[in-house]
């Protein structure tokens, strides 16, 4: 994400197009999720360990790239629709946003269509069950996934240069303050449905935008921290009600993790 | 988590340091030919806030004194062991000075300056030197400029409420909160000043959402006590005011920001390595303000109206001349109780322990 915050960032200031800022941001982050395939595909080193040496990388690197980008502002996507159509408050609920947003709902939209319905969705779905199944029917199971994580980098550097183009539209060091960790948690809440991932998402959304609403509305009835707390409260509490309910079936692809080596 | 403890600084802190320092001058040194001087800092260098400042305020040292000294700084150092390797690295590479610029760095410089006695060493925000007579204390009188944000804040609200976007109900922050609701009231009896804590010093994010839920209760002049320029982005988008932390911030919201205040070591810096070069440093504890130069506000807005301009001018005057002082009684609590009677002036040690809010602040 902070590697798709910065590269869209200084892509967008450069050539004042936010809509380039967004690809490029796109294109580094799956190249950076790339050398994580590379690592964890090709010379099977182990997924986690990886997974956080590349947050450390990805942290470092992205102060390194974003060092002349400090301090400066960067041109914004515009509104899309017109102008009438947010007068209102509730209208604005719902024309208001910016692209990228309406970008991620149809995106959501396109990888549950995909997943569930498209052949190629259900063979990356079959490789992320048992890969060796799959490997024995002849897919080609290395390929699979590392496009599946290319993807999943895309997604992360599309995520990070909302952040640094729409939300605030500035670099600074660590600008996402670790929100992208939610999107593992998510994924886990979701139990890896893309529905319940949509839910999940405006759910924590409106948790964490319901402890600053609470306190700018002067509601003190709890300390601040209280209601920091919230969200994780939470988390904690939806995820114990669906593996209480589903009996402890949390829906991981059986092959989460694990290393793949082609054998004949 | 770390730079909570940076600012507690104050807190606890100086309130005894200011207590227990009657240093004894220092024993008596030759001057240098040139110094070598050494920043530690807590944060990254890009930070445009705290660490920018300190780092800033480097650069013009180097501007001020030329060949005469040789600065070198050490970024994103985390408070603790971590610090005290760092510490010790720089002693031993032959610096004469070393700045350690967050409060988490106190303990560790006061280890590091025991085994150093030759090494001179300056901490920010700390309240104790361990009876080092080579280490020396100094921060600044933030609030003195958050009196002006709240003489601004009042004359141009139509609601008569301003949002502050609020990091940790520390006694540093609480004395800001106190110092701006107070400058407003002066200005407009019924000015509130609404409080939205965000338990964090950066975190862009999330003082954006916070300062949207401020404008959407009917705040419609956004003030910080966190380091990033998010609320002032936020403030720009709705056409509300705000005002710059830490350094001028003006880039980000050319339309919202109407001054800020600007955190200016480079005086104290200068002057220091100055006093090093010329044999005359001693262990000091300071807690400057405008008058010393070390509070600055950036340059009004042009858009800010000439009667604005000049009360607020006025009081950047008159704190620079000593007539003027925000804590100043009569002040009232949140309950409407007069905590400080007419006329008397709450003392440096209790700003300095802070833990109540005068009246209109809700929180």
């Amino acid at each position: 994400m902070l590697i798709g915050a910065v590269t869209g960032f200084a892509v967008a200031t450069t050539t004042g197009l936010p809509v380039l800022g967004a690809l490029g941001a796109m294109a580094a982050a799956a190249l950076a999720a790339s050398i994580f395939a590379f690592l964890v595909l090709t010379l099977m080193a182990n997924q986690v360990a990886t997974g956080l040496a590349l947050t450390i990388f990805g942290t470092g690197v992205s102060a390194l790239i974003g060092a002349p980008f400090v301090g400066i502002t960067t041109p914004t996507f515009g509104p899309i629709f017109p102008e009438a159509l947010t007068s209102s408050p509730l209208l604005r609920l719902v024309f208001g946003h910016s692209p990228v947003v309406y970008l991620g709902l149809i995106l959501t939209l396109a990888v549950a269509w995909f997943l569930a319905r498209s052949r190629a969705g259900l063979i990356l779905r079959a490789v992320g069950e048992s890969d060796t199944a799959a490997h024995a029917i002849g897919y080609p199971v290395l390929t699979v996934r590392y496009l599946a994580i290319l993807f999943g980098g895309a997604m992360a550097g599309l995520a990070g240069s909302y952040y640094s183009l729409v939300l605030t539209p500035m670099w600074a060091e660590r600008l996402t303050a670790g929100r992208g960790w939610i999107a593992i948690a998510l994924v886990v809440f979701a139990s890896w449905k893309p529905g319940r991932m949509l839910a999940g998402a405006y759910l924590f959304g409106l948790v964490i935008t319901m402890e600053l609403q609470a306190k700018a509305a002067g509601f003190n009835m709890f300390a601040p921290e209280v209601l920091a707390a919230l969200p994780y409260v939470a988390t904690i509490a939806v995820l114990a009600i669906i593996s209480a309910a589903k009996r402890g079936g949390a829906n991981a692809p059986a092959c989460l993790g694990k290393s793949f080596r082609a054998t004949a | 988590m770390f730079e909570l403890s940076r600012r507690k600084l104050l807190a606890a802190g100086a309130a005894i340091g200011f207590a227990a320092t009657s240093v004894a001058p220092a024993f008596a040194q030759d001057g240098k030919e040139t110094v070598k001087a050494a920043f530690v800092y807590v944060g990254p260098v890009g930070d445009f806030g705290w660490t920018y400042a300190h780092d800033q305020a480097r650069l013009c040292l180097e501007k001020n004194l030329g060949d005469k000294v040789e600065t070198s700084y050490v970024e994103n150092v985390a408070e603790g062991p971590d610090a005290e390797r760092v510490i010790r690295q720089l002693a031993q590479d032959g610096n004469d000075i070393v700045f350690t610029t967050s409060f988490g760095f106190m303990n560790p410089t006061i280890k590091v300056a025991k085994q150093f006695p030759d090494v001179k060493f300056e901490h920010a925000t700390g309240y104790t030197t361990g009876g080092n007579e080579n280490m020396g204390l100094y921060n600044s009188k933030f609030y003195q400029g958050r009196a002006v944000l709240g003489t601004i804040a009042a004359k141009m609200s139509k609601s008569g409420k301003a949002g502050y976007v609020a990091s940790f109900p520390i006694p540093e922050v609480v004395m800001g909160i106190n110092a701006f609701q107070l400058a407003a009231q002066k200005i407009n009896p019924d000015f509130k000043t609404q409080v939205v804590w965000v338990n964090s010093w950066y975190d862009p994010a999330k003082e954006a959402d916070a300062t949207r839920a401020l404008l959407s209760q009917g705040a419609d002049v956004i003030t910080q006590h966190t380091d990033s320029p998010a609320p002032l982005q936020a403030a720009e988008e709705a056409g509300a005011i705000a005002f710059g932390q830490a350094w001028n911030m003006e880039s980000f919201a050319p339309n919202a920001h109407m001054t800020a205040i600007v955190d200016q070591w480079c005086p104290y810096y200068t002057g220091r390595v100055q006093a090093l070069l010329d044999g005359t440093w001693e262990a000091d504890n300071v807690w400057l303000g405008m008058k010393e130069g070390e509070v600055e506000m950036a340059p009004f807005n042009a858009k800010m109206p000439e009667d604005v301009k000049a009360a607020a001018q006025k009081i950047v005057d008159d704190t620079k001349a000593g007539t003027y002082e925000v804590f100043t009684g009569p002040i009232k609590d949140q309950s409407g109780e007069v905590k400080v009677p007419e006329g008397e002036v709450v003392p440096e040690g209790d700003l300095l322990k802070m833990d109540w809010y005068v009246e209109g602040v809700q929180s």
